[in-house]
């Protein structure tokens, strides 16, 4: 068992919903990041997504492609946040870590070398964007071997015959895209995903949790509470990239906690 | 043509969309269904007559296909060596060799239902075709153009507009050709059910490299039947030359010559200021590696941590960190070779071009011809070199002019 499967058996045990939420690695800097990532946890974060900056993010709105810039201009690299996530790990062994980006700065690295350093790192899980099942090979499958979980992403052009391929060798949960669109786009209706996280569940045991567009408590409330969790991602980016203190970066993660947890 | 299918480099793609390593699918989950639905009607397309019927109509009285392969005298006279022959794509309907792969994804498109056409240009010449045939048929035509190219190419963008398009300028990243992709891209995942992206060269998933060379194939087939007119039944050319941005005019010239091991290929890069270690060039093969971009497994221009650094050339049309997976096999199977041209050469090209043959050539196919006159003068004149004039250099006239210190202010 990762400590991803761990927390949601643990989340299921206390009968609770999971809230995950999305910071990029070294935005504005390593030192600020860092500080915010260790925040998360005490603020109510059950995962934590680790956004690898990458310049051509195909797949993010204005918000986070921005925070890459933010990260890149100040140094940020490979290397950096999987140090950055080995700091982590000193201080908190039991909050899930996974990583989140694009191939290419993997790919460039070599995969085997990158799995190893990711699991010395603590690293529990990879999101990576432009690897769907069709190109497995790559790293899905060479990642669940290195005991790390392969999350992917199910969307709603994933129609009932390919989600049988998309769910295949995915594991630690399923990240439903609840909207057909980029990060931080308009959020969608709880009503209008609840049938699609149904049609997921139908064909999976394990938990699905839904992003895209959560950008308030309320929100956070309405997705967790037809699914298995939600996705907090460019809310939070937002306010790092408007210099908001620390604090403060953690106060609104704390609300949007809260109501996931009420979900 | 052999008819040995093992050693014949023409069957790729395989069915992953790979050439060798090279290719591939890597895009979103959002996507994927919609490249697959692609790939599928692509391929009963392709196999359909009416289908080639509808583009050779249009090729023949709207583009004005054939365009001619022409024997450039005064040029071979002064160079004193290979015979050289221009095929004169520059003649097409637009000026450049891009509406030939336009008019077969918007057909595509609509028999497909698709309603809103979206594209990426850098240059805009890719932009001009498809705004030109979506006014032909009525369709919505959006293209992409990077912040910097709207302002270096401003008589395209007007082109454009004049054609109905929306222009939508690309400020994310560095507001260049690749983040007008990247916005493409981001524009076809928020629009799946109306939307087709027009992709203006071999790049991006597959079917796409495969799809663009195809519908650019008809340069190549059309150089084999006219170089045999013109000079005897069954003489093939030497040696085929052509300029790589991201290399669809290149792989229309070389894709019908691949079985044919008597004729040597040479894709020429753009080596900007000299291809070293300031990386300010576009010449993926010769200063890339390996990498994954815009749907692909590719040669790229990127730094230690796989970050995709900005290309740098005079010609807009040439500035893309990578190459079309298909070139990148070629080179590393040593099918095709592979050079770099820097702005200088290329500028001292397109003057001869002008000066010699009375032809003013495009930026990017300067870059062909600036390596035509390097090879030329040290072969026989038995050998004959076809080089691809892939466009007119009307757009490029500024930019010329402010290299050559000449004030076009009127
Ligand atoms: C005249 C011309 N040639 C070449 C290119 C580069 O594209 P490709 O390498 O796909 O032919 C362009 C792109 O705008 C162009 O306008």
């Amino acid at each position: 068992m990762t400590r991803i499967d761990q927390t949601f058996a643990r989340l299921r045990a206390e009968g609770r919903k999971a809230f995950v939420s999305y910071i990029m690695a070294g935005d504005p800097d390593t030192a600020t990041s860092l500080a915010v990532m260790k925040g998360l946890p005490g603020a109510g974060v059950d995962i934590i997504e680790l956004g690898m900056p990458f310049t051509d993010p195909m797949a993010d709105g204005p918000t986070i492609q921005l925070a890459g810039q933010r990260a890149l201009d100040a140094g940020q690299t490979l290397e950096k946040t999987l140090a950055m996530a080995a700091e982590f790990r000193k201080g908190d062994d039991r909050t899930p870590l996974v990583m989140m980006g694009y191939y290419n700065p993997i790919y460039s690295r070599g995969v085997d070398r990158f799995l190893t350093d990711a699991k010395a790192a603590g690293i529990d899980g990879l999101i990576v964007v432009d690897l769907p099942p069709e190109e497995d090979d790559e790293l899905c499958i060479p990642a669940q071997k290195a005991g790390l979980n392969f999350i992917r992403l199910a969307t709603p052009t994933t129609d009932d015959a390919r989600l049988p391929k998309v769910l295949q060798n995915t594991s630690g949960f399923v990240y439903y895209v609840s909207i057909t669109g980029i990060t931080g786009a308009a959020a969608p209706e709880a009503a209008d995903v609840a049938p699609e996280v149904a049609r997921i569940k139908a064909a999976t045991d394990l938990p699905v949790i839904v992003g895209f567009g959560i950008t308030t408590p309320e929100a956070a409330e309405a997705i967790a509470g037809i699914a298995d969790g939600c996705v907090v991602g460019s809310a939070i980016v937002k306010d790092i990239g408007e210099g908001r203190p620390v604090a403060e970066v953690l106060a609104r993660v704390a609300a949007l906690a809260e109501g996931a947890h009420r979900g | 043509m052999p008819d040995d299918r093992v050693n014949s480099f023409m069957t790729g793609p395989d069915e992953q969309g790979r050439f060798g390593i090279f290719g591939g699918r890597f895009v979103s989950e959002t996507l994927m269904p919609l490249i697959l639905e692609l790939e599928r009607q692509y391929e009963i397309a392709k196999t359909d007559d009416t289908f080639w019927a509808e583009m050779d109509d249009l090729w023949t009285h709207y583009v004005g296909r054939p365009s001619p392969l022409y024997h450039a005298s005064r040029l071979t006279e002064h160079l004193g060596g290979a015979k050289i022959y221009m095929k004169r794509d520059e003649l097409n309907h637009t000026g450049a060799h891009k509406i030939n792969n336009v008019l077969g994804q918007i057909i595509l498109a609509r028999r497909m239902g698709k309603t809103r056409i979206i594209a990426e240009t850098g240059a805009g010449q890719h932009g001009v075709a498809t705004a030109t045939v979506c006014a032909k048929f009525g369709l919505k035509c959006i293209v992409y153009m990077g912040a910097h190219d709207v302002e270096r190419q401003a008589p395209n963008v007007f082109r454009m507009r004049l054609l109905g398009a929306e222009v939508v300028p690309v400020t994310s990243g560095r507001g260049t050709l690749k983040d007008a992709m990247n916005d493409a891209l981001r524009d076809w995942v928020t629009n799946v059910r109306d939307t087709f992206y027009c992709i203006g060269t071999v790049a991006g998933p597959h079917p796409y490299p495969a799809m663009v060379r195809d519908f650019q194939s008809i340069i190549g087939k059309e150089v084999r039947w006219q170089l045999a007119e013109q000079e005897g039944e069954g003489r093939l050319p030497d040696t085929v030359v052509a300029a790589i941005g991201g290399g669809s005019n290149a792989m229309g010239l070389f894709f019908p010559f691949l079985d044919d091991p008597s004729v040597k290929i040479i894709g020429v890069e753009a080596g900007g200021k000299g291809v070293d270690d300031r990386m300010e060039h576009c010449a993926s093969l010769t200063g890339g590696r390996p990498g994954v971009l815009h749907g692909n497994r590719t040669y790229l221009l990127q730094d230690d941590d796989g970050q995709i650094l900005e290309g740098f050339s005079i010609s807009a049309g040439l500035d893309y960190p990578g190459i079309g997976p298909e070139h990148a096999w070629l080179h590393d199977t040593g099918r095709a070779e592979y050079v770099s041209i820097t702005d200088a050469e290329a500028l001292e090209a397109f003057q001869l071009s002008c000066a010699l043959e009375g032809i003013i050539p495009a930026l990017e196919p300067s870059h062909a011809l600036a390596h035509v006159m390097k090879i030329a003068p040290t072969l026989p004149k038995e050998h004959i070199i076809v080089m691809n004039m892939c466009g007119r250099g009307d757009k490029d006239i500024f930019t010329v002019a402010k290299h050559l210190g000449f004030d076009m202010k009127i």
